[in-house]
């Protein structure tokens, strides 16, 4: 039988059985949604930690929403106002937090690979909910689960991912899983945005949008994240939008049912219109909704089973 | 894998208990009893559990609306829907998780409602507590009602079915091999040997369900 990882760490993590484990089972879930009663007993008397070090609204909502409608417990830490702005290390509130039960530490963090060493420290799983610039993978699994929503397949599904490519951890989480389950990734951004070696990812590469969007059946636009900007990546905002932004002329030029995602929070008037965020193409709001779904899919996949074995295996 | 959840293994080491004809009467007299003790079938409806349960209450329908000739009518067929129990087992912990199954509840819902569980093979009956627990969340039904294909014994809790098509018993090592021909492309019941080693049992269990 497909089972996960113990933990969630890369897109990369998971072949394309797994994933699409993921994306049925969550698709099951969704249909709670319209239940009266949007709640299951499968993770009742787990403990659930959102170990958030970066500021993040949805997907710490998304999360606690998640493993609530799974009746696990769920205890919210964030750096602000914890001991770790009294200098405790990442390790030593792992352990705490290892000592008080968790069974799983959904970690978001400002270091690229802080879930990795995490998870060499703790027995529960863990799930990366971001870190740094390096990968987001629930975010990638629930814009899949999107556009096989939308568009019924994954499976030769040409994507173009647009924007800031450097500094997301979204890019990269979405060209390993994407390309994992079929689609043709290309990412469009300035030179001056794309990551060192990218020519190694398993998807193309473009630095003219006009060019690419006539062949696109879903266009992702990436936020240009000016908090991890410290040098000059481009002249102005402006000029960027001019080029980059996602405006309804350039929406026009796509194909009749392709769809425009946003991993959000959104700069409306820079990567992407208002009026295109707001357009019926757009799914900006159902990728919310999925993300619960798609975080109750991977908590139940991870949590619900025996991982009993495997941690003492490990011990 | 314990469960009342039958093994398509290799058909060819399981001796027939039922065949194609008997299956067919058992639903049958299964499908007179529900009238019968119902005075009708109005407020019947019938919930089959994944996979081969859901396949029966569409076959029991059909043969209900047969004996009810004004259920019939194209307005008011019998309502009939599946429901999944894999999020509410007991046994999660110790076999791990497995992929959900759907859950249709008909649209009239289930408040008020007799509501007959249809499943292929009753077991230890955790399949059955775990039905009764996830048909709570959608309603409170005037009365609920368990009709099995094949009841093999062992009950581990206290449940018992109110139709059943056949009482097989068994041993506790041994596997009902129910197939019913939607499914597997014929009907029967067949008994398989004691000596099925768990873990071949168990694997082709899951291929059963990823299908």
């Amino acid at each position: 039988m497909t089972t996960l990882p113990r933990h969630l760490l890369s897109a990369a993590d998971l072949g394309r059985d797994e994933a699409l484990l993921v994306l049925d089972t969550a698709e099951e879930l969704a249909r709670l949604a319209d239940r009266p009663i949007k709640k299951l007993p499968t993770l009742r008397g787990r403990t659930v930690v959102n170990l958030f070090f970066e500021d993040s609204t949805r997907t710490r909502t998304s999360f606690e929403v998640a493993a609530k409608r799974l009746s696990a417990d769920v205890i919210n830490f964030s750096a602000k106002g914890s001991s770790v702005s009294k200098g405790e290390s990442l390790k030593d509130t792992a352990l705490t937090l290892e000592a008080m039960g968790a069974d799983a530490v959904v970690c978001r963090h400002g270091a690229s690979g802080a879930p990795h060493r995490l998870a060499n420290w703790i027995r529960g799983s863990v799930v990366n909910a971001g870190d740094g610039t390096h990968e987001h993978p629930t975010q990638a699994l629930l814009d899949a689960f999107t556009m096989r929503n939308r568009l019924g397949r994954i499976d030769e599904l040409r994507v173009v991912i647009v924007g800031d490519v450097l500094h997301s951890r979204v890019a990269r989480s979405n060209v390993l899983l994407l390309s994992t389950l079929g689609a043709e990734v290309t990412l469009v951004a300035p030179p001056t945005l794309l990551p060192v070696g990218v020519d190694t990812w398993p998807c193309a590469v473009s630095y003219e949008l006009d060019e690419v969007l006539p062949k696109s059946d879903v266009v992702m636009m990436l936020r240009v994240q000016r908090e991890r900007m410290y040098g000059g990546f481009f002249p102005t905002t402006r000029e960027y939008s001019r080029r980059y932004g996602l405006d309804a002329r350039r929406m026009a030029s796509l194909p009749d049912d392709a769809i425009v995602m946003h991993p959000g929070p959104m700069n409306r008037g820079v990567e992407i219109a208002a009026e295109v965020a707001d357009s019926v193409r757009s799914t900006i709001v159902e990728q919310v909704a999925n993300g619960v779904s798609v975080r109750m899919a991977v908590l139940y996949l991870l949590l619900g089973g025996a991982f009993i074995e495997s941690v003492e295996a490990a011990a | 894998m314990k469960s009342a959840r039958p093994v398509t293994g290799d058909p060819s080491a399981a001796r027939p208990v039922l065949d194609a004809a008997d299956v067919g009467r058992a639903l049958t007299r299964i499908a007179h009893e529900i009238v019968e003790r119902n005075h009708g079938s109005g407020d019947v409806v019938l919930l089959g559990i994944p996979t081969r349960g859901v396949s029966l209450a569409r076959r029991l329908g059909a043969r209900i609306a047969q004996i009810e000739p004004a259920q019939a009518e194209p307005e008011a067929p019998i309502p009939m829907g599946s429901l999944d129990v894999t999020m509410y087992r007991d046994d999660l912990r110790l076999r791990g998780v497995r992929p959900l199954e759907p859950t249709e509840i008909p649209p009239g819902g289930v408040d008020g409602k007799v509501v007959v569980l249809v499943d292929d093979v009753l077991f230890s009956g955790r399949t059955i507590r775990a039905a009764l627990d996830a048909l709570s969340e959608f309603g409170r039904p005037r009365a609920v009602q368990l009709a099995v294909l094949v009841d093999r014994g062992h009950r581990e809790l206290p449940i018992r079915a109110d139709y059943v098509g056949k009482n097989i018993p068994t041993s506790l090592t041994e596997t009902v091999h129910v197939l019913l021909e939607d499914i597997d492309g014929r009907d029967a019941v067949l008994l398989g040997p004691a000596d099925l080693p768990r873990s071949q049992a168990r694997g082709t269990a899951a291929e059963e369900m990823t299908r």
